[in-house]
């Protein structure tokens, strides 16, 4: 995905007309968003109408009048009517949406206030201090909220605030929690160093520097601790905690639901007004999350990529010619990912590549020039957003385009198989690495587990992993990243593939391990008899290991050919300038041994 | 493990000694309305400071403290001061009827969200859409409306299940499930909310790591790549937030027990403390602090068993 990030940051910065999403202040593209606007403006008229409280009704909102006893909606001085003890709804209705202002404000702020100094003093402080505030909060967590607000009515003596603000405490952790991982994270970063270098004191930079870059999170967390703060009010006030002088949601509530099958609107009111109300906060703390942090995840489907128009189109002759020798067939492939506004923006446009049964295709280019998306496509892997507008991808002769994952299953580990770029994250820290190579093996035959438990003992041998018993019981965070790399290996060349494709299979390793992972390739290449597709940006790896290059440049193929005739002679000004950098770096590379015969399975743990 | 166990339950000791002692800290300003409410508010001085003596309010703070800590430590929680039944037996009771809404809600939360949350992270689509759409609406609506709006419908308008009231289990299996149904749905529908947030966030974040293409390059069906391996990887944040929904849906099973009338733990708080009932009082906050404790262990120890990385053993 990173390599798609860069490809996006490239078109970017050259079609000027591209609208900038994420360059405009969350503030502002909030006013943009209708749910925003509209929940925004339900809030701030509930907050009007608790201002004018006592200025609309004509009643103050604990007023009884035995002529009043409930009265229906419309009558004179009562538009909402009055309740049970002749109380003007319209009135209580109005002062509870204070009492529920005046507990979100008091909540939210009380978490707030001591959830940001605390995360900050945790986060920024020492790792000494860290462990006493992470103990206090965890502490804090642990105390069951509601029950204890109720406990402590002796303490609070009924009043809704105290109640609040201990609630508040029992908010903080949340608050805290953001903070101090938003601190954590930032302190490191090379602009707080500076700001250190240049002699900021320790609070300016917490204020001016983390402050600004915890905002938004922070923002969110307690626009939904007011909500939750409004609920839990109304919930307290329902059972009839606290005085019951204090109109409240909850309160009304309760009588009404008492009056419920009498009066009936009497109930209705306060929820509506309630739920609105809470309804209206999340809403809006959703949209605040939409604009300070980008939509939501979408959904991350596992299936075969999406094909658009032309796709899979008839095969040329001159394509067809080549056939005859060639086992995977690449043909004017061009795959597209949908922008914000809807239209579709190429990364690899019209790629063909050729590979004969045997040999080995090296596809060199630059970060985001589309050469992992064309392998990803030839897999059938790539990201569920991607469409495939139009080209050809043929495997001994069979289209591949088109096929859905469960047509391509059978394909995969056993026709054509894959080599990852880094290898921890390729492998499920949860299982054993012999779990998930023998699910591998048995998932592409009919094969029994001892039997498949036997030959991937066997291959974790072949591969080079010094003790492939215990390697086998290890978790991948037991082993090292030169290991884990051979056990991709295994894992990739377990059933016997045609076709390897191996992204940038060295980057992430140390230089020593880097060309005992290609020597391992090369042997295996010729033991089985693969054709293997290598994907590099590094000219070296490919000048050791290649027959064949494909020079690729922002997702289109620039020059193919011998690796010999590329060399010697490169026809293309892109190519000259990636064989200059690689130049550069064989000479900063003199004094180590760069592809030094070193035995297999000596790298060190 | 063993040893493991063993240690996470002394910390939990230590911790319900902590907050019990703050707990009986605060409530010590209200000592003296403990005196009048049993009095009366026109009682004569002498008398009060007799009953204060002889309830033993008069002592030093710390040495009451010892004084219930060491009871408890007997298994003796004393005895309300205004119903004369034993504490422990009373809070067992309720917390019986409290504990059957919660964990019953839990459970149906669990499998909801599971389901949910995972064919919507993988499917996307419809299915996404409508399980991002209830999420969103049981987030919306407070449970207490939720709960009164069900009781009107299903008890009172087409009487289908009891309004108020609650069987045991023990007496009345069928009673039980009907007395319990409005409650535990209410109480669901806001908890089910949350958790299917929460596990379709942590399956869409572990289908897009790197092992998953991996996964599927080796010809591993979808079905073993979604249950298996990302559904393990995401069960250990779910989870986390399962343990604090516990506690929310506890607060949320005290205000919905108030609805249905149901004699759970709630009710009993409120009494409590309404009078003071300093025995009760500190009952109460010593099960429940022992029952985060026992909780937050379990899920530790799950999270232990899910994930290699923070297993204890």
């Amino acid at each position: 995905m990173t390599e798609l990030e860069v490809v996006d940051a490239e078109v970017a910065s050259k079609d000027e007309k591209t609208p900038r999403v994420g360059r405009r202040s969350p503030w502002r593209r909030m006013l943009r968003d209708p749910q925003a606007v509209i929940t925004g403006a339900v809030i701030l008229a509930f907050v009007v109408l608790g201002l004018l409280a006592d200025v609309i009704p004509s009643h103050g909102p604990n007023e009884a009048s035995l002529q009043a006893f409930n009265a229906d909606v419309g009558t004179e001085g009562y538009p909402l009517g009055a309740d049970a003890s002749g109380r003007d709804i319209l009135s209580r209705l109005l002062h509870s949406i204070n009492t529920s202002m005046i507990s979100g404000v008091i909540g939210a702020g009380v978490a707030l206030v001591i959830g940001v100094t605390f995360g900050l003093i945790g986060g920024y402080l020492g790792p000494r201090v860290r462990g006493t505030t992470e103990w206090i909060f965890a502490l804090v967590q642990t105390f069951p909220g509601l029950l204890l607000l109720i406990v402590l009515t002796p303490i609070t003596k009924g009043d809704y605030r105290a109640t609040m603000l201990i609630f508040g405490v029992l908010l903080a952790p949340g608050i805290y929690r953001i903070v101090r991982n938003q601190v954590l994270g930032v302190k490191n970063e090379l602009y707080v160093d500076a700001a250190r270098v240049s002699g900021l004191t320790n609070r300016r930079i917490m204020s001016r520097h983390i402050l600004l870059s915890v905002r938004g999170p922070v923002i969110i967390a307690a626009a939904f601790m007011f909500g939750t703060a409004i609920a839990l009010q109304s919930g307290l006030a329902f059972l009839g905690v606290g005085s019951s002088g204090v109109p409240s949601f909850g309160a009304m509530i309760s009588e009404g639901f008492t009056n419920l099958y009498s009066e009936p609107t009497q109930f209705l009111w306060p929820s509506l007004a309630l739920g609105i109300l809470t309804a209206s906060l999340v809403l809006l703390g959703n949209a605040m999350r939409d604009a300070f942090q980008g939509a939501r995840p979408k959904a991350a489907k596992i299936t075969a990529p999406k094909l658009a128009g032309e796709a899979a189109a008839a095969t040329s002759a001159t394509a067809a010619e080549a056939e005859a020798t060639s086992l995977l067939v690449v043909e004017d492939l061009a795959i597209a990912y949908p922008t914000p506004s809807g239209e579709l923006r190429t990364v690899v446009d019209g790629v063909s590549l050729r590979l004969n049964a045997g040999e080995t295709l090296g596809v060199v280019g630059e970060s985001g020039s589309g050469k992992t998306q064309t392998a990803f496509a030839v897999l059938g892997v790539l990201p569920p957003e991607a469409v495939i507008t139009r080209g050809s991808i043929r495997l001994d002769g069979r289209e591949l385009l088109g096929l859905s994952e469960a047509e391509l299953r059978p394909l995969r580990g056993r026709s054509i198989a894959y080599v990852p770029q880094e290898p921890m994250s390729n492998l499920n820290p949860s299982f054993t690495i012999g779990a998930q190579l023998v699910e591998g093996l048995r998932s592409s035959g009919s094969m029994s587990k001892q039997e498949a438990r036997e030959r991937v003992l066997a291959l974790l041998g072949r591969v080079g992993i010094p003790d492939p018993e215990r390697t086998f019981r290890s978790y991948p965070h037991q082993i090292s990243g030169g290991m884990a790399q051979r056990v991709l290996i295994a894992g990739a060349v377990a059933s016997r593939p045609m076709v390897l494709i191996a992204d940038e299979p060295t980057t992430a390793l140390d230089v020593t391990v880097q060309a005992e992972i290609l020597d391992l390739l090369r042997d295996l290449q010729a033991e089985l008899g693969m054709a293997v597709l290598l994907v590099t940006h590094n000219f070296g790896v490919v000048a050791d290991i290649c027959d064949r290059i494909a020079v690729m440049q922002k997702g289109q193929v620039v020059e193919t050919g011998l690796t010999t005739q590329i060399f010697s002679a490169p026809q293309h000004a892109y190519t000259r300038m990636l064989l200059g950098a690689i130049l550069d770096e064989e000479t900063v590379r003199t004094d180590g041994p760069v592809a030094a015969p070193v035995p297999l399975g000596t790298d060190a743990r | 493990m063993i040893a493991y166990v063993l240690r996470r339950l002394l910390t939990g000791v230590v911790l319900a000694v902590l907050v019990t002692f703050i707990t009986f800290l605060l409530l010590s300003p209200s000592f003296d309305s403990v005196v009048q409410n049993r009095l009366g508010q026109i009682a004569n001085p002498d008398a009060a400071a007799a009953l204060k003596a002889d309830l033993g309010l008069d002592r030093p703070l710390l040495v009451q403290y010892l004084d219930w800590l060491g009871g408890v430590f007997r298994g003796d929680f004393g005895t309300s001061y205004f119903t004369s039944q034993q504490v422990d037996v009373a809070v067992v009771d309720r917390l019986a009827v409290t504990l059957s809404l919660v964990l019953v809600s839990l459970f149906l939360s669990a499998v909801i969200s599971i389901v949910l949350g995972v064919v919507a992270a993988y499917r996307g689509g419809v299915i996404d859409r409508i399980a991002q759409s209830v999420s969103l609406a049981g987030h919306l609506i407070p449970s207490l409306l939720v709960a009164i709006v069900f009781v009107y419908l299903f008890a009172v308008k087409l009487q289908w299940l009891p309004a108020t009231g609650y069987t045991p289990l023990s007496e009345d299996p069928l009673g039980w499930l009907k007395s319990i149904t409005i409650p535990v749905i209410a109480l669901t529908i806001g908890g089910a909310a949350n958790l299917m947030a929460q596990v379709r966030g942590a399956m869409i974040d572990e289908l897009n790591k790197d092992y998953v293409r991996t996964l599927r390059t080796r010809g591993i069906s979808t079905r073993s790549i979604v249950l298996k391996h990302v559904l393990r990887n995401a069960a250990g944040p779910a989870l986390t937030v399962l343990s604090l929904e516990f506690l929310t849906m506890l607060g949320g099973a005290l205000i919905i027990e108030n609805v249905f009338a149901l004699p759970g733990f709630g009710a009993y708080a409120f009494a409590a403390s309404l009078q003071a009932d300093i025995p009760v009082i500190m009952g109460i906050t010593a099960f429940a602090v022992m029952l985060v404790v026992v909780v937050n262990l379990i899920t530790d120890l799950i999270n232990g068993w899910l994930n290699p990385k923070a297993r204890v053993l």
